[in-house]
């Protein structure tokens, strides 16, 4: 698989602050890679670097094989979607279309083929000859993608592209960007700080904090196997539980109270202050927890009924933990159940590095 | 609590239907009274200026030494408007305020293209082309907006007259178009910046340099507040008099300068109607501007509330 993108080396600096760190990524060719954080970690950054809209204070970027650390925006074969769509109001949506080929002074035919051809795609033939602000906010963000469509490029970058639509509309577009990259193959680098986003669309996400990756994986490794607390804290909703507590051996020892035997579980031999994380959805109630390795009482304090399932708040050991559970089991609060789950599905941190053992 | 207790209690609760309903009736109080008169009251001291100087502008002479101030006049007469548009004295000369007017006219005509157009290339390179320094470059000709203008005139006049446009109609241009600087850049670089950063990045992303995101898609853009910046020079301009007597020379008279020449003249009795007729000819301009302009004067206003 040949290389699409990549990033050498990459630092950024505003001023004394440091935006980027000594950043490496490869992308390849087609791939969908999706950079998630919170805000200000660097994410945006990043793309606009590699959309050649902030110039680097240090490090190399590649698109195509080429060195486009220098060049223009528009010398980069990429082409950009933006959260606030950044349509050009006062023209029509065919010649929002057309602006970047007619600034390149494109034949007006190989021009009206493009516009054609992206228009047909993304179904906003109709909308041709409407202004932006005659349209609703997803068609408006077809047209922003179809803007980078007719560009022909190699590279799609999306900044939060999905941000600014409501929930349902969200969906929906999600959807279609996933159609769309299943159809033309293009690389896509899409920036998001919607967890959901980034697991449906993306073959790697990079979670990025503070300027730097924490870890670059596969959707199914990153929820599975974060390799630090940030990454474990940040991927899942609830979020992952997290118990503190003493391993020595293969048992890990939580205030002396509990002792958790961490059967299943593949580490190196290790020792010393530990977390143990466990996710809601890994825990299982009543009687298919007596089948789990890992069996304990506890006294449901809150109950969240989220419709499809539930969410159940608990204490163990004096730490507080959520389970998710059937929306068919009946949980109220004060009530006791058995919890159950299998340390072989969880994760263990170092509790000083918080990194992954 | 459970379901059935829960729809107990509502039941038990009695709600009686013949409160209020519907929309809340409108009430005549009496400090909505007194502000309506407050309102109409200041409204008719302020117009009593402009009354006295239109029916005065109407009489004759014989009429105004009677000295009914608010009457109608008993003689219409429009000789004094004629005579302070064709052949009032302004000094020396006695063509009335028509050369004046002219004046003003061209004054106007190329002071206010030239300064909003700088201006607004000063705003946009200042919000989107941020460069080392950009920052304190424009802290710098916000400063120059408080800067009296008095304290600059003799400096100016040293300079236009080395380059010789001291006196000439170019050299007025210029000065207006330098003191009109510091506000319209930054009535120009706030209205930049308040459009999203991003349509600029999408345009350089899609290949437009500095003057093609300027011209394709940021000057479209500008028309309300190239409105608000039109309303702003053509009445500050028009109604300038310190720098059209320091700098126009006496070829380029604005109608303000010959305005008051024609009504401080110290020789000869003092035509009242002549007087009134001429200012209310000077003031036109700007009055015809903020009538057709609208809803586009109240936003000129508060931007001009800025240059105090």
């Amino acid at each position: 698989m040949t290389t699409s993108v990549s990033i050498k080396d990459l630092s950024l600096n505003f001023g004394n602050v440091k935006v980027l760190e000594s950043l490496d990524l490869e992308v390849a060719q087609g791939e969908f890679i999706v950079l998630l954080g919170p805000s200000g970690c660097g994410k945006s950054t990043l793309l606009n670097c590699i959309a050649g809209l902030l110039d680097v204070s240090d490090g190399q970027i590649f698109i195509s094989g080429k060195n486009v650390t220098w060049d223009e925006p528009k010398d980069r074969g990429i082409g950009m979607v933006f959260q606030s769509y950044a349509l050009y109001p006062q023209m029509t949506v065919e010649k929002n279309l057309s602006f970047g080929l007619r600034v390149a002074r494109m034949p007006k035919a190989e021009v009206d083929a493009r516009v054609k051809r992206a228009s047909e795609i993304l179904q906003i033939e109709p909308l041709l000859q409407r202004k932006p602000v005659e349209l609703s906010g997803g068609q408006r963000q077809r047209v922003a993608i179809g803007r980078a469509l007719v560009r022909d490029v190699d590279v799609f970058l999306f900044d939060e592209p999905l941000s600014n639509l409501d929930a349902k509309l969200r969906n929906d577009l999600r959807i279609e960007i996933k159609r769309l990259h299943a159809r033309l193959k293009n690389t896509m680098i899409y920036v998001t700080h919607d967890q959901i986003e980034a697991m449906t669309l993306a073959d790697r996400i990079a979670i990025m904090k503070n300027g730097v990756i924490q870890q670059l994986a596969d959707p199914h490794t990153i929820y599975n196997k974060p390799v630090n607390l940030f990454v474990a804290g940040f991927i899942g909703s609830p979020s992952m539980n997290f118990i503190k507590g003493d391993l020595s051996g293969t048992t890990l020892s939580v205030d002396g109270q509990a002792n958790i035997p961490l059967t299943n579980y593949q580490f190196a031999n290790q020792t010393g202050a530990s977390i143990l994380g466990i996710r809601p959805e890994h825990i299982v109630v009543g009687d298919e927890a007596r089948k789990m390795p890992v069996q304990m009482e506890s006294e449901i304090e809150i109950v969240e009924p989220m419709g499809a399932d539930t969410v159940a708040w608990t204490k163990i050991a004096g730490q507080s933990l959520t389970f998710r559970a059937a929306a068919e089991v009946h949980l109220e609060p004060g009530q006791k159940v058995l919890i159950g789950f299998d340390p072989g599905r969880g994760s263990v941190f170092n509790a000083a590095s918080g990194n992954r053992i | 609590m459970t379901a059935e207790a829960i729809s107990s209690r509502l039941a038990s609760g009695v709600v009686d239907s013949s409160g209020p309903r519907g929309p809340k009736p409108k009430t005549v109080t009496v400090g909505r009274i007194g502000v309506y008169a407050f309102l109409i009251l200041s409204a008719l001291f302020f117009l009593m200026p402009l009354w006295v100087m239109v029916v005065t502008s109407l009489k004759t002479m014989p009429e105004i030494r009677e000295g009914h101030l608010f009457n109608w006049p008993a003689l219409l007469t429009f000789d004094p408007w004629l005579k302070a548009w064709d052949t009032a004295c302004t000094g020396r000369d006695c063509n009335g305020l028509k050369p004046g007017f002219w004046n003003s006219v061209k004054i106007t005509a190329l002071s206010v293209p030239v300064s909003i157009v700088i201006a607004m290339i000063n705003g946009y390179a200042l919000s989107f082309w941020k460069y080392k320094g950009s920052e304190l470059l424009f802290g710098i000709l916000i400063f120059g907006a408080f800067v009296p203008y008095q304290v600059v005139i003799y400096p100016l006049i040293i300079g236009m007259r080395e380059l010789s446009l001291f006196g000439t109609l170019p050299g007025i241009v210029i000065v207006h178009t330098i003191f009109g600087m510091p506000i319209l850049t930054l009535l120009y670089r706030n209205f930049f910046a308040s459009l999203p950063i991003e349509l600029f990045k999408a345009g350089r992303v899609d290949g437009a340099g500095f003057w093609g995101i300027f011209f394709r898609i940021m000057l479209p853009m500008s028309v309300p507040i190239t409105i608000v910046a039109i309303i702003l020079q053509v009445t500050g301009i028009w109604n300038d008099f310190l720098f059209g007597t320091v700098f126009a020379g006496r070829e380029n008279m604005p109608m303000t300068v010959q305005l008051n020449n024609i009504v401080t003249t110290t020789t000869g009795i003092r035509e009242y109607n002549v007087n009134m007729a001429a200012t209310i000819l000077t003031a036109a301009v700007p009055l015809v501007v903020y009538f057709i302009s609208g809803k586009w004067f109240v936003r000129g206003i508060a931007a001009g509330a800025v240059k105090g």
